[in-house]
Parts: structure tokens; sequence; C-alpha cells
């Protein structure tokens, strides 16, 4: 597992740029040390592509062998991050279509678009009950992520990895997806909006009487809470 | 539900659940803070989509929710030593 705090700690020690020259002239073994902040997010964001732990773990193997192949080709090295995710983001696309994944993804991908227009609409109300910092240590609710990420169509999926897994900013994340940056909000808001739906079942507060449950349905009764 | 009583129309819930997202990201323009702010003060429903969405980016930003698989990084490091010294 790697902890962030160090890996934090060890960037201040070397900033990035530095660390990159250094790497372009000759020192081979610091490209480990570029590469570990990034390794997480370039594992999540491989597997919301391809779906797949084992698939993912190759793919983001390739991608960062790719990184070091074509590190020299980096324009701006302020902006390392985002294009070693687009590599990540391409290497696991090829990945895919490699396994014939595309015959679906092109069907998946057509409705997807045409589905992004429209306004979702909410169909879970229930409160959520109060969730301890410790709730995530549960293996049940981990996989409930899990499996509402897996259940997210692809285009949502990826842009909610970026945005609210590995926390990019909405201008990175439309760097990595060579997407624009309206776009990227609006699949961001559908995305929460759908991770929210798929989760409510499993964090909703349990249901009390039949009076409570009425005065949450009343906003004349909600709004004297 | 979007009309309630009060100095002047409430958007309508469909408008505060259009805008929720850039609301949690604090990219909501002052004037539609203040109607999202106004409406759930009064809108059961809307409050309940907040408050979730709200607590699910909580757990869904927590490190320890989507680990990578156990060692994976020392997979990845040896791999790279392997092939970088074959370059």
């Amino acid at each position: 597992m790697i902890l962030p705090m160090d890996d934090k700690a060890e960037q201040e020690k070397t900033p990035e740029p530095l660390l990159i020259r250094r790497i372009l002239a000759g020192e081979r073994e610091l490209f480990h040390d570029l590469i570990r902040p990034y390794e997480r997010g370039a594992f999540i964001l491989a597997y919301s592509i391809l779906r797949n732990r084992e698939d993912a773990e190759e793919a983001v193997q390739q991608a960062m062998l790719n990184i070091f192949s074509r590190l020299s080709q980096l324009d701006d090295v302020e902006r390392f991050k985002q294009w070693a995710m687009r590599v990540v983001e391409n290497e696991a696309k090829m990945y895919r279509r490699k396994r014939r994944q595309h015959l679906y993804e092109s069907i998946d991908a057509s409705s997807q678009d045409s589905a992004e227009g429209k306004a979702f609409r909410p169909r879970q109300f229930a409160d959520w009950r109060d969730l301890p910092s410790d709730v995530v240590e549960q293996t049940e609710v981990r996989q409930a992520i899990w499996k509402a990420l897996d259940e997210l169509p692809d285009i949502y999926r990826e842009v909610f990895v970026l945005r609210d897994v590995q926390h990019l900013d909405v201008a990175e994340t439309a760097q990595v997806l060579e997407i624009s940056e309206p776009a990227v909000k609006t699949r961001l808001h559908r995305a929460r909006l759908m991770m929210r739906e798929s989760l409510t079942p499993m964090f909703a507060k349990p249901k009390g009487s039949i009076w409570e449950r009425w005065k949450g349905m009343n906003p004349w009764l909600a709004a004297k809470r | 539900m979007g009309t309630l009583e009060g100095d002047e129309p409430m958007v309508s819930c469909k408008t505060i659940i259009a805008h929720l997202s850039e609301y949690l990201d604090g990219d909501a323009t002052p004037e539609m803070r203040q109607k999202i702010e106004k409406h759930l003060r009064r809108c059961h429903r809307c409050t309940a989509v907040y408050d979730s969405t709200r607590k699910m980016l909580v757990i869904t930003g927590d490190e320890r929710v989507f680990q990578i698989p156990a060692g994976f990084s020392e997979r990845l490091h040896s791999f790279l030593d392997a092939t970088l010294a074959k370059m």
C-alpha cells in the first residue's frame, strides 16, 4: 500500500521538473521516484476502462514503460501528471481494443452520448445515515462502491475516477480525456448522481414509522423541521 | 415542491438538482448558491439528495476504498527494472 504522505515528502525533496530533467540526463533509476505518486491513480484509471484488475495491472506496466520511453516528448514538465494519465488512458484503451471489447464499447458509447444531454432525475430520496470514517474499512462497503463504479457507463466512470477519486481538477481532467471542461462538468454531475443512486440502498437510514415517511414526502412539514 | 411560500417563488427541484454538482464544488454563482440554500432549507427531498451526494463523495474519495492489488507496486517496479535493463 502506498503511503501518500511519504510520496509528498519525496516530492518536496526533489521537485518533479528537476526529477524529469535528471532522468532525461541519464539517471534512469529516478524514474521509480517519478511515477510512485501516480501508481494508484494509474491503476484505478486503467481499471475504470478495463474493469478487470489483472488487465489493469498489465496495462499500467506497459503504460509506465511508454511514459519512460516518451519522456523526452513531454512539452511542459509542469503538466507531467495530466500527460502521464493520458498515456495510461491510451494504453488501457489500446489493451481493450486488443481484447476485442470495442465491439461492445461502440454500442455503449453511442447510447451514452445520447443520454448525456438529458437531465438525470433522482429516484431515491431516502436520507443517508451518518457514516463514521471507518465505514470504508468494511469489506462489503468497499465492494458496494466498486460495484457502483463498475455499473457506471464508461464515459461517466472515467470522469468520476479522475475528479472524485484522484482529485484532478476540471482543467486537468479535460486534458487527460481530451474533452471540453463543460463536458467534464456535465459527465461528472451525472456520474455523481448515478453513484449516489446506486449506493442509497446500502447507506439509507432504516425506515421509520409511516408518519416519518409521510413527513419526508411533505414539503410543508419538512420545511418546519 | 418548487413553489413554496416566501418573498419570491422558489426555483424548482429540477433546477436545484441540475446545479447540485457545481454547488458541491463551490463553483455555483453567488446568486445560484443563495437560491440553492434557500431551496434546501425547505425541500426535504433535495436536501436528501444533496446530503447523500456529499456523503458519497467523502467515502469514494477515501484512499482506503479503491485499493491497488497487494504487491502491485513491487511487481511494477520489478518489471520496469527488468525491462529498462534491456533497453
